[in-house]
C-alpha cells in the first residue's frame, strides 16, 4: 500500500471558522440576567419612593452611586477593566438601599454601600466569588455600627413627604443624626409610634393586619413593606426564568412550617403564620437577597435544605432572638453554608445505583 | 427547572430546548446532487479497527464492488461509491481533524453510475450468525453519527439478555432532518430493516421512538404497522439530547443504563432509523453501503434541503452545487451541538456523517461573545441530562484539578452533548473544558 502526501490544495475564497461543539448558544447572558433583575427592582424602589417620598429616592440613589463609585475605585487601583456594564453593582445599590430605614442619614448610606461592594465583594475577587450577599454585608456593618439610626422608623405615606425630609437625613458626615420623634410625630396623622409591625408584635404585643402587610402600608425598611409588589417583581423573574422559584418558595415552606408550630404551640404570645411571612423583610430577602446566584446552591436538594434553613432561622431568631427581625441573618448564615451544602447533597449520577460518600481531602 | 416542565410522560429530566432550525428542510422530498468527479474515502471512517484496502493505485472500480475489507469483528469493508478509477491511497484530512489514508477514486464522467456488485443473499432464510454475516458485509455503520459498526452492535446481544430493539428516530440535533425524511419516504425498508435487526438480535419487541415535533411520521409508521403488534411507535418529548442513547431508553423504558455501561445492559439495542432503512434496502439486494442521506442546511446555504450523496464526496463539491454564502463561513459536520467544525473544504462525507451545516457572520459573531465569570446560577446542573454538576466542574477545570474532577464528580460520564455551554450566560467553554480534562486524564493513565 503506497501512501501519497499532500491532496490537492485549492485555495478558499472565504476563511473558514474553526470552533468546538456546540456550536449553538442561548442568547441569554449575564447581562440580561442582570438587567432583568434591575428592571424587576425598579417597581419597588418605585413603591418604596411612592411611600416614604424624597428621603427615599434620595437614599436609593446615594446607596447606588456609592456602591458603584466604590467598584470603579477599586477597578482603577487594581488596573482591572471597567465591571460597571455588568449592572451587578447597581442590583448590590438598589437592594442594599431598599433594605435601610428611609430616614437613615445619608453619610452612613455612603459607608454602607462603601461597605458591601469593598467587603462584600471586591475582597473576594469580585462578580462570581463572593461568599455572601454583598448587599446584606453593607446592611451586617451599619446595623452593628449605627444601631440606633437603623431602627429609627419614618412614617409611611405622610402628607408632605415629596417636600419635607427627616431631619435625620442630610445629617452632618460624621455626626450623630438629631432625634426625629418630634418630627414623625408632627407630620403623621395618627401618633407614630415610631416601630415596626415586628417591633410592635415582640416588643408590645400589638399586631397589624395582615392586609396592611400584603399592601404595604406599614413602617418599615424603605423596600420591604409591600408583599405584593415584591412578589410580583419575584414572579417575573421566574417566569423568565433568570430567578430560582424554589428558594422563596422553600423559605415559605420553612417560615409556615415553623411559626404555624410555635403558633399552635401557644397562639398568645406567638404571631400567626402569615404575619410572619409577610411583615419585616422576609418577602425582599426570599425573593431577592436569598436567590442571589453565587451565594445560594445549585443542586436541587441543596436548593430546599438552603430555603428551608433560613425559613426556619428567621422564624427562630424572630421569636427568640434579641432583635426583632432575622431575616438578615438567616441568609447570612446560609450563604456561609452553601459550599458545604452543594458538597453535601451532590446529585445522582444518571445510571448510578449508589451515591458515592463525599470524600474529606 | 421551569415552572411547568415537572411530571410529563416519555422523556428524561433535565436537557434543553435549543431553536430546533428544521423547517426549512423538513418539507422538501429527498433530492440528489450532481455525481462528483473525485471520491475520497478515508480506511478509517467507523468506530474501530480501520479497514484495510484491497485495490491498488491505477485499478479500475465498478459502483458496489468492495474496495477495502474489514480488519477483524470492530470493522467493515468499504463499497466503491462511484464506477471510475482508482487515483491513489492518500493522506487526506477528515472531520476528526487529523490526516488519515483514503482510498480516493476518480470516478468515470460518462458511467451511468448504477450498481454494477452485488452478492445475492436470502435474508428471510437466514439464521443469526448468517444475518450478521451479512449486515458486516454490507460495510453497514451507526449512520446516526456514532458510526459504531452495525453488527457488532447486534453481536453484543449474544452475550447480554437483550429483549426490546429500540429505533431511534428523536433526531434531537438542531438543523437536521435526515432521519424524518427517511421516515416518510421510506417507511417500509425501515420496518424490513427492524425485522432484519430483530432477526439479529433475537428481540421480540421493537418501538419506534420519535420526538413529538415529527408528529407525520409517528402517524405514518403507525398506519403501516396498524396490524402488528411487535412493533410500535412512541413520540416522545421534543428536547436535546432526547437521541442519546441512554436518554432514549430512560424516556421509552424509564430503565437506566448503568453508569459507564452499555445499553445491552438493561436488554436493550438502539439502533437509528437511517440505519436500519438502509438495512432494509441493502441487505436483501446484497448490496455494500455506497451512499446515504445528509442534512445541507443553516443560514448560509442557498439550497438547503436533504440530498442523497455518494460516500466520499467533498464539502467542496457539495457547496458548488448547493451554493453558500456569507464572508465568515463555518462548515460542521453533523448537528450544531455535536458535530465537528471542519478545516478544510476537501474534507470527506463519511458514513458517520448526517448533515452538513452553514453558519455565517450573523450567527457567529453572536456566538463570540464575552466570557464572564461563573455566577453559580446553576442552569447547567438543570441541564446536564447525566445529572452531573457541570459549575462545580468548571470552575475545578480551571483551577487544572482534573483528578478532582474524574475521582468525586464523575467526569468521566461526560459524554459531550453540550447542554452545559449552550445555557452557561456566563458563556464559560464548560464542555470545551471537560474534553480538554478528560484528553490530560487518558494522557495520564496511559
Amino acid at each position: 500500500m503506497s501512501i501519497d502526501k499532500g491532496h490537492n490544495d485549492h485555495k478558499e475564497q472565504t476563511p473558514i471558522e474553526l470552533r468546538t461543539t456546540p456550536h449553538l448558544h442561548t442568547a441569554q447572558d449575564i447581562v440580561d440576567i442582570m438587567r432583568n433583575v434591575v428592571f424587576a427592582i425598579l417597581p419597588i424602589s418605585a413603591w418604596s419612593v411612592w411611600q416614604f417620598g424624597l428621603m427615599a429616592l434620595l437614599l436609593l440613589i446615594t446607596v447606588t452611586a456609592s456602591c458603584l463609585l466604590t467598584e470603579r475605585l477599586f477597578n482603577y487601583t487594581s488596573g482591572e477593566p471597567n465591571t460597571l456594564g455588568d449592572y451587578s453593582a447597581v442590583i448590590t445599590g438598589l437592594l442594599l438601599a431598599l433594605t435601610l430605614p428611609p430616614a437613615f442619614p445619608l453619610w452612613m448610606a455612603v459607608v454602607a454601600g462603601f461597605v458591601a461592594m469593598a467587603l462584600g465583594k471586591v475582597m473576594f475577587g469580585g462578580l462570581g466569588m463572593n461568599v455572601f450577599n454583598p448587599a446584606l454585608v453593607g446592611r451586617a456593618f451599619v446595623q452593628a455600627a449605627f444601631p440606633v439610626a437603623i431602627t429609627t422608623w419614618t412614617p409611611a405615606l405622610f402628607e408632605g413627604r415629596f417636600t419635607q425630609l427627616s431631619p435625620s437625613t442630610l445629617t452632618t458626615p460624621f455626626m450623630i443624626p438629631p432625634p426625629v420623634s418630634e418630627w414623625n410625630t408632627s407630620v403623621a396623622i395618627d401618633a407614630f409610634s415610631g416601630a415596626t409591625p415586628l417591633a410592635l408584635q415582640k416588643f408590645e404585643q400589638v399586631s397589624t393586619p395582615a392586609i396592611d402587610l400584603v399592601l404595604g402600608n406599614v413602617a418599615g425598611s424603605s423596600g420591604e413593606t409591600s408583599a405584593l409588589i415584591i412578589m410580583l417583581c419575584g414572579l417575573y423573574l421566574a417566569f423568565r426564568n433568570m430567578l430560582d422559584w424554589r428558594i422563596p418558595f422553600f423559605i415559605m415552606i420553612g417560615t409556615i412550617g415553623t411559626s404555624g408550630g410555635l403558633y399552635l404551640m401557644d397562639p398568645g404570645t406567638n404571631p400567626d403564620p402569615l404575619f410572619m411571612l409577610f411583615s419585616g423583610g422576609l418577602m425582599l430577602g426570599a425573593w431577592f437577597m436569598a436567590t442571589d446566584m453565587v451565594g445560594s446552591p445549585v443542586t436541587p436538594l441543596g436548593v430546599a435544605v438552603y430555603g428551608l434553613f433560613i425559613g426556619v432561622v428567621t422564624v427562630v431568631i424572630r421569636v427568640y432572638g434579641g432583635l426583632s427581625e432575622g431575616v438578615m441573618y438567616a441568609i447570612l448564615l446560609a450563604n456561609a453554608a452553601t459550599p458545604l451544602i452543594d458538597q453535601y447533597t451532590k446529585p445522582r449520577v444518571f445510571g448510578q445505583v449508589k451515591q458515592s460518600p463525599v470524600k474529606k481531602s | 427547572m421551569g415552572l411547568f416542565s415537572l411530571f410529563r410522560r416519555n422523556t428524561f429530566s433535565h436537557g434543553i430546548h435549543p431553536p430546533i432550525h428544521k423547517s426549512q428542510t423538513s418539507q422538501v422530498p429527498i433530492r440528489r446532487l450532481p455525481f462528483p468527479r473525485t471520491l475520497v474515502l478515508p480506511l478509517g471512517q467507523h468506530f474501530g479497527a480501520p479497514s484495510e484496502a484491497i485495490v491498488h493505485k491505477g485499478q479500475e472500480v465498478v459502483r458496489g464492488q468492495p474496495i477495502a475489507k474489514a480488519t477483524g469483528d470492530m470493522s467493515v469493508p468499504i463499497h466503491a461509491p462511484a464506477t471510475g478509477i482508482v487515483k491513489g491511497i492518500e493522506l487526506v484530512l477528515t472531520s476528526r481533524g487529523f490526516k488519515e489514508p483514503a482510498i480516493v477514486i476518480e470516478s468515470y464522467e460518462a458511467a451511468s453510475q448504477e450498481i454494477l456488485w452485488n452478492e445475492y443473499v436470502e435474508p428471510d432464510n437466514m439464521n443469526r450468525d448468517q444475518i450478521l454475516q451479512a449486515i458486516q458485509n454490507t460495510g453497514l455503520v451507526g449512520l446516526g453519527g456514532a458510526a459504531f459498526p452495525a453488527h457488532f452492535k447486534k453481536n453484543v446481544s449474544f452475550e447480554k439478555n437483550v429483549d426490546t430493539l429500540i429505533v431511534n428516530g428523536s433526531e434531537c440535533e438542531p438543523f437536521l432532518t435526515c432521519d424524518h425524511r427517511m421516515m416518510l419516504e421510506h417507511p417500509k425498508c425501515l420496518i424490513r430493516g427492524i425485522r432484519y435487526a430483530m432477526t439479529a438480535t433475537d428481540t421480540k419487541i421493537a418501538i419506534i421512538g420519535i420526538e413529538d415535533n415529527k408528529m407525520d411520521a409517528v402517524k405514518l409508521l403507525k398506519h403501516h404497522l396498524k396490524d402488528v403488534s411487535d412493533i410500535t411507535v412512541e413520540a416522545v418529548e421534543t428536547k436535546y439530547p432526547q437521541g442519546s442513547e441512554k436518554m432514549l431508553i430512560k424516556s421509552l423504558l424509564n430503565r437506566e443504563v448503568p453508569a459507564g455501561g452499555l445499553p445491552a445492559d438493561v436488554g436493550v439495542i438502539v439502533n437509528n432509523v437511517h440505519t436500519l432503512t438502509s438495512l432494509g434496502r441493502l441487505l436483501p439486494a446484497g448490496e455494500g453501503l455506497t451512499e446515504r442521506v445528509i442534512t445541507i442546511s443553516g443560514p448560509g446555504v442557498k439550497k438547503p434541503g436533504n440530498y442523497w450523496v455518494p460516500i466520499g464526496t467533498t464539502i467542496g463539491f457539495i457547496m458548488e452545487q448547493v451554493g453558500h454564502e456569507g464572508f465568515i463561513t463555518e462548515f460542521i459536520m453533523g448537528g450544531p451541538m455535536m458535530g465537528p467544525a471542519v478545516s478544510s473544504l476537501d474534507t470527506p462525507i463519511t458514513k458517520g456523517c448526517s448533515g452538513l451545516l452553514v453558519l455565517n457572520e450573523p450567527l457567529i459573531q453572536q456566538e463570540s461573545k464575552k466570557i464572564w465569570p461563573c455566577i453559580k446560577c446553576g442552569r447547567c446542573v438543570q441541564a446536564c441530562p447525566m445529572h452531573l454538576n457541570p459549575s462545580q466542574l468548571g470552575l475545578l477545570a480551571a483551577a487544572a484539578e482534573y483528578e478532582e474532577m474524574a475521582e468525586n464528580y464523575g467526569l468521566k460520564h461526560c459524554f459531550e452533548c453540550g447542554c452545559c455551554s449552550y445555557v452557561c450566560p456566563s458563556n464559560i467553554p464548560l464542555v470545551q473544558y471537560f474534553r480538554i480534562a478528560k484528553a490530560i486524564n487518558r494522557e495520564q493513565a496511559a
